[in-house]
């Protein structure tokens, strides 16, 4: 047997580009084609939608390959998005003299909204290799306890930050590193030069696609494989020679580092508010509700959920109490159901689209059969009880 | 000597809070191994139903009779158990045998459900209420300056109470004996012929009934309750739960004493250390903990088999 054909470099660049260019090509599309014609209202849906998708696909990776429950996915939004803002609105006005937006599409401002949101997602990385640490230790319930804490507790220093937000004059007065603490407190982080709107979404998409496609090519990975053995079983993956220590907590870093990514879009989304109470624990399980919906380890899965928990309640407008005894249903009847999500840990074309069918138009004929048996069910029940009871007297 | 005093009295009393809360989540833990997320908003229903019955029972005004708070009390105990038993009964059976992750996420999914039916207009609305004084504040005695109302010292008293009945309960009756069988093995107990769905029933309707008294009590204490899903309630759910851990989940002891510990840091680091820091402490001292002793203060390391 012939070994495959090595590509050279030049393949290689090409094959492992090609997907991002296309990604670029999309978002570029979003930009200029989708967002004028859907209009400004579903444009920001969109929007919100987008960052819904990174932070749930972001999350799918410590939750649905590793099998580590992160309750704190919100901390790390935290993180990055006000290391995201800080940058963005200190560094307008030391850099460009001004805190609007500055130069247009690609611009020097974009340029620095882009780098703040990396910056912001390495911060988040880092705090994800603090959290991912007690991971080495606690399994399960424990941890999902810890990652909460830590959530919870990036929130109270973010809280304690200085409230005072600096006028142009001041931080043009001011040093570089005396510019740390003032966050805005529980005020929130706020004045800064919004460069997403409803119709500038496209570094929401570019990254939309970078988190899907490291996400995809991670899970056919070997790491990615690594990551799903830990989940299944984490002492049969050690004694096949997996280090799952280090699995782990690099799972946590990547999945903390798009966290902090989506944080700093989120941070500069017109509308939006960055502020300590919004980025709490409600906000970590609105997050795992995307990914356990749409399936622990899909990508597709959470793709599909991030959109269907953002527009459903758009569309249902007038329903908007019950948006939320929905989910929680939804999240119960799921876990009772169907375990694994929606998706499981397929793929949207790795489906039996067949037998998917099949049991949706079996399903009517199963649901009646499975009424029109209760009696007898219910009757074979009692009767079986009342046995036991018989056999207990005598 | 006063502010001690103060923060004394403030400590014994939100202790007792979180005591009531933590022995909802360690009793479940000990016996399913699961934590219990919506056990924080079965509390949080105590209260509810408190200001609903009072209202409902025109005990609104100051002068209401003697008997009034303990009827509402032994009243709201008794609907939060029915609570508790729908849970277990409808939430969690199904998930008995399914990996713990799964059980958890459905008790976060039960955990939203109740905070956001609790906020629908037709149960008990978004505006926050005020509870009706069943009890007189006016201060019973005086401790170095400090005046101590009855309400405090009958909020003391009676998780004193109910923390000692449970400790008898647990180890002293055949029930206990039985919710410890089942909490050792469940499938041993079964063989046993100990009945593990009722224990199981039971044990989380004593956990409900609990947090409503602890609900209740707050009702009273402080007066104001909030919608259902307030961030207040979350936070004060979390600590009593961070209390639960500390002292060791699975311990009735251990939640008493992780209740007592997580209060004081609490108020004495709000009083001596900073006023705005007291979370940042709870929180760190459950990370240090589950870092270096996970089992918590008077836990048992479980050793995991292959």
């Amino acid at each position: 047997m012939r070994p495959p054909p090595t590509p050279g470099w030049l393949g290689a660049l090409v094959r492992s580009t090609w997907p991002l260019l296309i990604g670029l090509a999309f978002a570029f599309v979003m930009q200029n084609v989708v967002a004028l014609s859907i209009g400004d209202y579903y444009s920001k849906v969109g929007n919100a939608i987008g960052i819904a998708i990174i932070l749930g696909v972001s999350l799918g990776i410590v939750n649905g390959y590793a099998g580590q429950f992160s309750l704190g996915h919100a901390g790390f939004m935290a993180v990055g998005g006000y290391t995201a803002a800080a940058i963005v609105y200190y560094g307008s006005i030391k850099l460009f003299g001004t805190k609007a937006i500055y130069g247009g599409a690609l611009g020097p401002g974009e340029l620095l909204l882009c780098a703040a949101c990396i910056v912001g997602g390495v911060l988040a990385a880092l705090t994800g290799w603090l959290v991912g640490l007690p991971s080495l230790r606690l399994r399960g319930d424990y941890l999902a306890i810890v990652t909460l804490g830590f959530g919870e507790i990036i929130r109270v220093l973010i809280k304690q930050s200085d409230d005072v937000i600096l006028s142009q004059p001041q931080v043009e007065a001011a040093d570089w590193w005396t510019l740390v603490d003032n966050l805005g407190g529980g005020f929130g982080f706020i004045g800064g030069p919004r460069y997403i709107d409803a119709r500038n979404p496209f570094w929401v998409w570019v990254f939309v696609v970078i988190v899907c496609l490291v996400a995809y090519r991670l899970k056919y990975s070997n790491r990615g494989r690594q990551l799903l053995a830990v989940r299944e079983n984490e002492i049969a993956a050690e004694a096949m020679g997996i280090r799952t220590t280090k699995a782990k907590v690099s799972a946590f870093m990547t999945s903390a580092f798009f966290a902090g990514i989506g944080g700093g879009l989120y941070a500069h989304e017109l509308g939006n508010s960055l502020r300590p109470n919004e980025l709490g624990f409600q906000k970590s399980i609105d997050i795992v509700i995307i990914v356990v919906l749409g399936g622990m380890g899909s990508i597709s899965g959470a793709v599909i959920a991030a959109i269907g928990v953002t527009l459903l309640p758009e569309l249902f407008r007038e329903f908007k109490d019950y948006r939320m005894i929905a989910y929680a249903l939804a999240l119960v009847i799921v876990m009772v159901l169907r375990p694994q999500g929606l998706m499981g840990l397929k793929e949207l074309w790795e489906v039996d689209w067949r037998d998917v069918g099949r049991r949706i138009v079996t399903a009517p004929g199963r649901l009646v059969r499975w009424v029109a048996s209760a009696p007898t069910r219910a009757r074979a029940a009692l009767k079986a009880a009342a046995d036991r009871r018989q056999e207990d007297r005598s | 000597m006063t502010k001690f005093v103060q923060l004394l009295l403030q400590t014994l009393t939100l202790g007792s809070l979180y005591a009531l809360i933590a022995l909802g989540y360690t009793l479940v833990y000990g016996i399913l191994r699961f934590i219990n997320f919506a056990h924080s908003d079965v509390f949080t229903f105590g209260a509810w139903i408190a200001f609903t019955l009072a209202t409902a029972l025109g005990w609104a005004a100051t002068d209401s009779p003697v008997f009034a708070m303990p009827v509402i009390m032994v009243l709201a105990m008794a609907i939060s158990a029915a609570l508790g038993f729908g849970i277990e009964r409808l939430a969690y059976r199904p998930l008995r045998r399914a990996p713990r992750l799964n059980v958890l996420i459905t008790a976060i999914g039960v955990s939203l459900f109740l905070q956001n039916v609790g906020q629908l207009p037709a149960t008990f609305g978004k505006d926050p209420k005020v509870m009706p004084p069943l009890i007189s504040a006016e201060p019973l005695f005086t401790v170095a300056s400090v005046r101590i109302p009855l309400v405090d010292v009958a909020l003391v008293a009676l998780a004193v109470i109910l923390v000692v009945a449970l400790q008898w309960l647990v180890y002293r009756t055949k029930l206990g004996q039985a919710m410890r069988a089942v909490s050792w093995n469940e499938q041993y107990a079964a063989l046993m012929g100990i009945p593990v769905d009722w224990v199981v029933s039971l044990t989380f309707m004593i956990g409900a009934a609990l947090a409503a008294a602890g609900g209740v009590l707050y009702g009273l204490k402080y007066h104001q309750i909030n919608q259902t899903a307030d961030a207040l309630w979350v936070l004060l759910g979390l600590k009593a739960f961070v209390a639960a851990v500390v002292g060791g989940i699975g311990n009735v002891r251990g939640a008493v004493l992780g209740a007592g510990l997580i209060a004081s840091i609490e108020v004495f680091g709000a009083g001596y250390v900073s006023s705005k820091l007291p979370d940042l402490f709870v929180f760190g001292v459950l990370i240090v903990m589950l870092l270096f002793r996970p089992a918590g203060l008077l836990g048992n390391a479980a050793v995991e088999k292959v």
